[in-house]
């Protein structure tokens, strides 16, 4: 597996030219770095999985500086400049790493025909059914075919039939004749997801992707076989056929399944997802995510979606709602249950809300079992931006602590609820009606939407835009991939009206965009001291997390997450 | 699973003498094969088991090597060495005797199940070409009147086959 | 005029009354160079290997004692030696008479190999179709270890070695080193990349590992006995020791036959030695060393310059018998399996053939061979069914050189040089065979005609 630390740089000759790239990297690593006309086409090898050199599409020609065997003397020529030894023949660019001084060809007339040779040969068993292909548009051998291929056939025999339309587990479908038999899916079963269900049977030209008959590939990491095919022979069972991929805009994202936080793409047309799928980041995610994050839209299309403002279970305008919070608020012994699945924008905001009112605030920790990749135990996105913001100063329980009583006994009157149901945490809201009126803030109905006083519909992550800190304290911003339900505004600019109506000197108004609100954001919060929303790179922003090296955080090891010992902490 | 005993016991001997359990996987396919005729389902998944592997990575072996088979074959596997020096000596000639003789083309089994004829390739014995093995015996310089003769002995159940 | 074999591994194997167990063996001195190499130094062994130059026999030719030489001592890991008994180039049936009539060579051979690069353990991976080979070396084995030659503290020794004879099951790639030690590792035998996986370094297990033939193995035996510089006097420099040529094909009398290397002109080989052609035939074509060998035509004139500057010609029966003149010929003497055919073979339907084989053989990891090699084979199997096209010999000779160098293993050297060979020897016949085809089809006649080769 390439684990690469850049530390150094070499200097390396490419097809003449000098060009620095980075130590130790392998030669398609190193041309990505050169630029975009000496990238190296290939098939087979990914960044994140071993290489296995097998589709000989990436075939560059490499020499080295001579040097003597016995003295190690450099050899010169004529000219007095060292000589380069040739290898005699191509050499696969991603197994070669690059060192000091290598000399690299990238397009003699040779290897364009091996790379001819190699296009012609994945075609000749391939079915060439493209118009009726899903992967059209990102499928690389399309691609390369429109560069490398001859464009006629040379080849009169019959093509080799295999099985189409295989169901390899519930989200995934193979056809097995379009399959180039890179191994991606069978490297990544492997070594990533460690479910190794994937396989090749039988010889030769004859080789054929499958799974063991009575398994599957159901494991929730499947589709990322579908990600990393290079070709049309795994699909996404749900996507198939729903939309051809250069329809759709790409939205990055970050999915809110569990603290991990990992890098999304969502792809969408007219106001509608149709698929999110991941984005590369190495310190977070790889290149990889799990199946469940990429269905989480769904949620957002369901019948329970909320989709407008109400008071006393009435649709009413914004601004009645407002009117009907402030006027709760202001009534005093405010109750507020936040949440670690809203911005840090959206938790700033709360925060200075809290502190507004006076009100007992509390959180509830949202725990699931890990699976030691990409879900941590941690289910929601954010607790870290609870933590930066200083909504919370502490990790919170699973349950309600004292605000609970205090609800109970009456001493609460107003109670500002975000997502929770307050059922699910033990309150019977039918007692509690008399002397507490609910403020709900949340995306779908449920018992405690139904009973609240005040409704403010929340946006989806793909609504809107903002930040989480993930379970490394790395700040990562996310993109409005598209339009809210008509007339609904997000959590944080509702929380900016409340706090404009609480407080006319809140300077609430000043914050329209999101760029202005970070202004003070980053005044205010010492761990985001300078940092600006403009400047927040695509990749996140690690913050310092050296003052809440104490707690003790719910995520084991993972992908990413290595837990700090006890005996570092103390 | 039905293996014998001195099945299991070579098996029990078998595993522990690699430094690395799955490479005793090829090894107990013949083994398994041996005592049960050829590799079910039910053969790899309990190999699998036997060496903590997945029975996909059993399976991918299987049907990587030849040799081992994964539907029953009949009583008398024919293998007619096909490869050029063979070839050169009339081992076309030769499986067409078999085929004719026993009504089964080249690559199946006969009707009555005696015979599964199968080409094979080059055996490392072309000197005395054509080669053609009947179970584990091999037979060498297998022409016309040499072919007809095994033809009567697989008939009359005298072949030796190992 | 017969000539007198000089039988150096194959000395006993024949003679009437020598037998394959161990105490036949130990009454013709086996087992005393063993006892010899105990009381040298490992490394003075390999000093000896590399001092007697012999080449590897199974197929490239390296020489031993420098792939011995690449061996990672310094890593900390185990170190491996498998024996290479996977025999399976076509035309090549020499390790077979070592395993069945001479054992204990063999297995005097790999201990001496590994107490030299320092192994404690050793495989011997043999074709699955040898099953009598196998029972042969599995009684073998423990005969030696009941006599203590090997196992624990081989003859009284702080040294240990076991062997494991591992059964292939019909695949021609095991006889790829890395394919083979996938295959040893309970897995498909995909050959793997070189770099990184030399096995020197990172061979079985992630462990050096040293491959080696049945043969070299044997030799290394015979170093030890005499002396590596000793040893270097059979045969001509670079070309050491002796050879056990396979001849296969329409001779007399086909069979196996050991001189040393350059001792012999293959024209003494097929006529003096393998009783010439058949009756009223001629030669039309030699392969020398294996299936994927260059093919040679009999009519063919070689000449050109030999490394020490001299020049030579000459024609096919003129050609000595070493590494070093067939690759001067264009070929490679490999697996020394050399198959003759006469003037009756059709040069189509044998490669037809040879294609047939790599086709089947192929381990289809890789795409140009997965992809090109059944290619040719559909090529040439159609033009023998009666479906020859002329545009055919040009194609063939094309896909054959988008697979050449540009595999992950020498199978696709192994599958497209006999292909481009036999099209530049044999093109013609290729071109007729078309031509001949496309007339009969144009008078509406039935193309297809009977084969003998495919």
């Amino acid at each position: 597996m390439l684990e690469v630390q850049v530390t150094d740089t070499v200097t390396i000759n490419v097809d003449g030219e000098l060009a620095q790239v980075p130590k130790g990297v392998n030669v398609i690593e190193a041309m990505r770095v050169v630029g975009k006309e000496k990238e190296i086409p290939h098939y087979c090898y990914h960044p994140k999985l071993s290489v296995v050199g097998n589709c000989r599409m990436c075939l560059v020609e490499v020499g080295n500086p001579m040097r003597d065997r016995q003295t190690g003397e450099a050899i010169l020529d004529e000219n007095g400049i060292q000589k380069i030894g040739w290898a005699p023949k191509p050499v696969i660019a991603c197994a070669t790493n690059v060192s000091e001084g290598m000399h690299v060809r990238t397009n003699t007339p040779s290897l364009v025909d091996c790379r001819n040779g190699v296009t012609e040969f994945l075609l000749i068993n391939h079915p060439l059914d493209c118009p009726i292909c899903d992967q059209a548009g990102e499928c690389r051998l399309q691609e390369f075919s429109a560069e490398h291929g001859r464009g006629y056939s040379r080849f009169k025999e019959e093509k080799n039939v295999k099985p189409k339309r295989t169901r390899l587990g519930p989200r995934v479908t193979l056809d097995d004749e379009r399959c180039i038999l890179c191994s991606r899916c069978v490297r990544f079963s492997q070594e990533v997801a460690k479910d190794d269900v994937l396989g090749f049977v039988d010889r030769g030209t004859y080789s054929t992707l499958t799974c063991y008959p009575g398994k599957e590939l159901s494991n929730n990491y499947s589709l990322n076989t579908v990600d990393i095919c290079p070709v049309g022979a795994l699909t996404s069972t749900d996507f198939r056929f729903k939309m051809r991929v250069w329809f759709l805009k790409r939205t990055h994202s970050i999915c809110t399944e569990s603290s991990v936080g990992s890098n999304t793409e969502i792809w969408s047309r007219e106001g509608k997802i149709y698929r999110i799928t991941p984005r590369r980041n190495d310190a977070v995610n790889d290149t990889w995510m799990t199946d469940s994050g990429r269905g989480l839209f769904k949620e957002f299309e369901s019948e329970d979606r909320l989709k407008s403002y109400s008071v006393d279970q009435v649709a009413k305008s914004l601004d009645d709602a407002i009117a009907a919070t402030r006027a709760l608020l202001e009534s005093g012994s405010v109750g507020v249950i936040g949440s670690a699945h809203s911005s840090l924008e959206e938790q700033y905001l709360l925060h200075k809300i809290v502190k507004h009112t006076g009100a007992s605030y509390e959180m509830i920790q949202h725990i699931g079992e890990g699976d030691g990749l990409l879900m941590s135990e941690d289910r929601t996105p954010n607790l870290r931006g609870a933590l930066i913001t200083g909504l919370i100063n502490e990790l919170p329980e699973t349950q309600l602590g004292q605000l609970k009583g205090a609800i109970e006994s009456g001493q609460i009157k107003t109670l500002l609820v975000f997502n929770e149901d307050l059922e699910q945490l033990g309150m019977d809201l039918s007692k509690l009606k008399e002397s507490v009126q609910v403020i709900y803030f949340g995306s779908s109905k449920n018992s405690t939407s139904e009973q609240a006083k005040v409704v403010f519909p929340s946006l989806s992550v793909f609504e809107k835009e903002g930040t989480f800190v993930n379970q490394n304290f790395i700040l990562q911003k996310f993109k409005q991939a598209i339009l809210p339900p008509m007339g609904l505004m997000s959590d944080c600019g509702v929380l900016k009206a409340i706090l404009n109506e609480l407080d006319k000197e809140s300077n609430a108004v000043a914050m329209a965009t999101v760029d202005e609100l970070w202004g003070e954001i980053s005044e205010n919060v010492e761990l985001l001291k300078s940092v600006r929303w403009s400047e927040i790179p695509e990749e996140g922003l690690a913050l310092d997390a050296e003052a809440f090296a104490n707690m003790n955080f719910v995520e084991t090891e993972n992908l990413k997450y290595k837990p700090k010992l006890v005996s570092e902490t103390i | 699973m039905d293996l014998k005993q001195s099945t299991l016991d070579k098996i029990d001997k078998l595993v522990p003498r690699y430094p690395d359990k799955r490479s005793a996987a090829l090894p107990l396919c013949h083994l398994v094969q041996e005592d049960l005729g050829y590799l079910s389902n039910e053969s790899i998944e309990w190999i699998a088991e036997r060496l903590e592997l997945e029975p996909i990575n059993i399976s991918e072996i299987v049907t990587f090597y030849p040799m081992l088979k994964t539907e029953a074959q009949g009583k008398y596997q024919v293998r007619v060495c096909r490869t050029l020096s063979c070839a050169l000596a009339g081992a076309y000639k030769t499986c067409k005797q078999f085929e004719e003789a026993f009504d089964c083309k080249v690559g199946s089994t006969s009707e009555d199940g005696l015979v599964s004829l199968e080409y094979v390739e080059c055996h490392a014995d072309c000197g005395r070409a054509p080669v053609v093995m009947i179970g584990e015996k091999e037979y060498t310089g297998v022409k016309t009147d040499e072919a007809n003769e095994l033809i009567e002995k697989i008939k009359s159940g005298t072949v030796e086959t190992e | 005029m017969a000539i007198e074999e000089k039988r150096l591994i194959l000395k006993y194997a024949d003679q009437p009354g020598y037998t394959n167990d161990i105490d036949c063996y130990i009454q013709h001195g086996g087992y005393e160079d063993l006892k010899k190499a105990f009381k040298m130094k490992p490394e003075d062994i390999c000093q000896e290997v590399l001092d007697s130059g012999v080449r590897g026999r199974g197929g490239a030719g390296f020489p031993a004692g420098m792939k011995w030489k690449f061996l990672d001592r310094k890593s900390g890991k185990p170190i491996y030696l498998i024996c290479n008994a996977d025999e399976s180039e076509p035309g090549t049936f020499k390790d077979r008479q070592i395993i069945h009539k001479d054992p204990h060579q063999l297995i005097e051979g790999i201990l001496c190999s590994a107490y030299a690069i320092q192994a404690k353990l050793a495989f011997i991976y043999i074709r699955g179709e040898f099953f009598e080979g196998y029972k042969i070396l599995e009684r073998a084995i423990e005969e030696a270890r009941d006599k203590n030659f090997l196992g624990d503290n081989i003859l009284g020794s702080d040294y240990s070695c076991d062997i494991i004879v591992h059964r292939g099951a019909g695949a021609y790639i095991c006889g790829e080193e890395t394919g083979l030690i996938e295959s040893l590792e309970g897995k498909r035998a995909n050959p793997r990349i070189k770099p990184p996986y030399f096995p020197a370094a990172l061979g079985l297990y992630q462990c050096p590992t040293i491959v080696n033939n049945v043969e070299t193995l044997c030799d290394v035996k015979h170093v030890i006995n005499m002396g590596g510089k000793e040893f270097a006097k059979i045969g001509t420099p670079g070309n050491t020791g002796t050879r056990i040529w396979c001849v296969s094909g329409h001779v007399q009398k086909p069979g196996y036959y050991e001189f040393p290397c350059a001792g012999i002109t293959l024209g003494e080989l097929i006529y003096d030695v393998c009783g010439g052609l058949l009756p009223g035939r001629k030669l039309k074509a030699v392969i020398p060393g294996g299936s994927s060998s260059k093919i040679l035509r009999a009519d063919e004139r070689f000449t050109g310059k030999k490394k020490d500057g001299t020049e030579f010609d000459w024609g096919i029966e003129d050609i000595p018998m070493d590494f070093d003149s067939l690759s001067l010929v264009g070929s490679m003497s490999g697996s020394g399996g050399v198959i003759i055919m006469d003037d009756s073979t059709d040069m189509v339907e044998a490669l037809a053939n040879i294609n047939y084989f790599y086709a089947h053989e192929s381990c289809g990891q890789c795409t140009p061979c997965r992809e090109g090699v059944p290619w040719m084979k559909k090529i040439t199997t159609r033009m023998c069914s009666g479906g020859a096209r002329e545009e055919d010999v040009d194609l063939l000779k094309s896909v054959a050189d988008q697979i050449a160098g540009r595999t992950i293993c020498a199978f696709g050297e192994a599958a497209s040089w006999p292909v481009q060979s036999f099209i530049a020897k044999f093109k013609d016949e290729f071109e007729a065979k078309a031509k001949e085809q496309a007339l009969l089809r144009k008078q509406g006649e039935n193309t297809a005609t009977e084969t003998s080769l495919i």
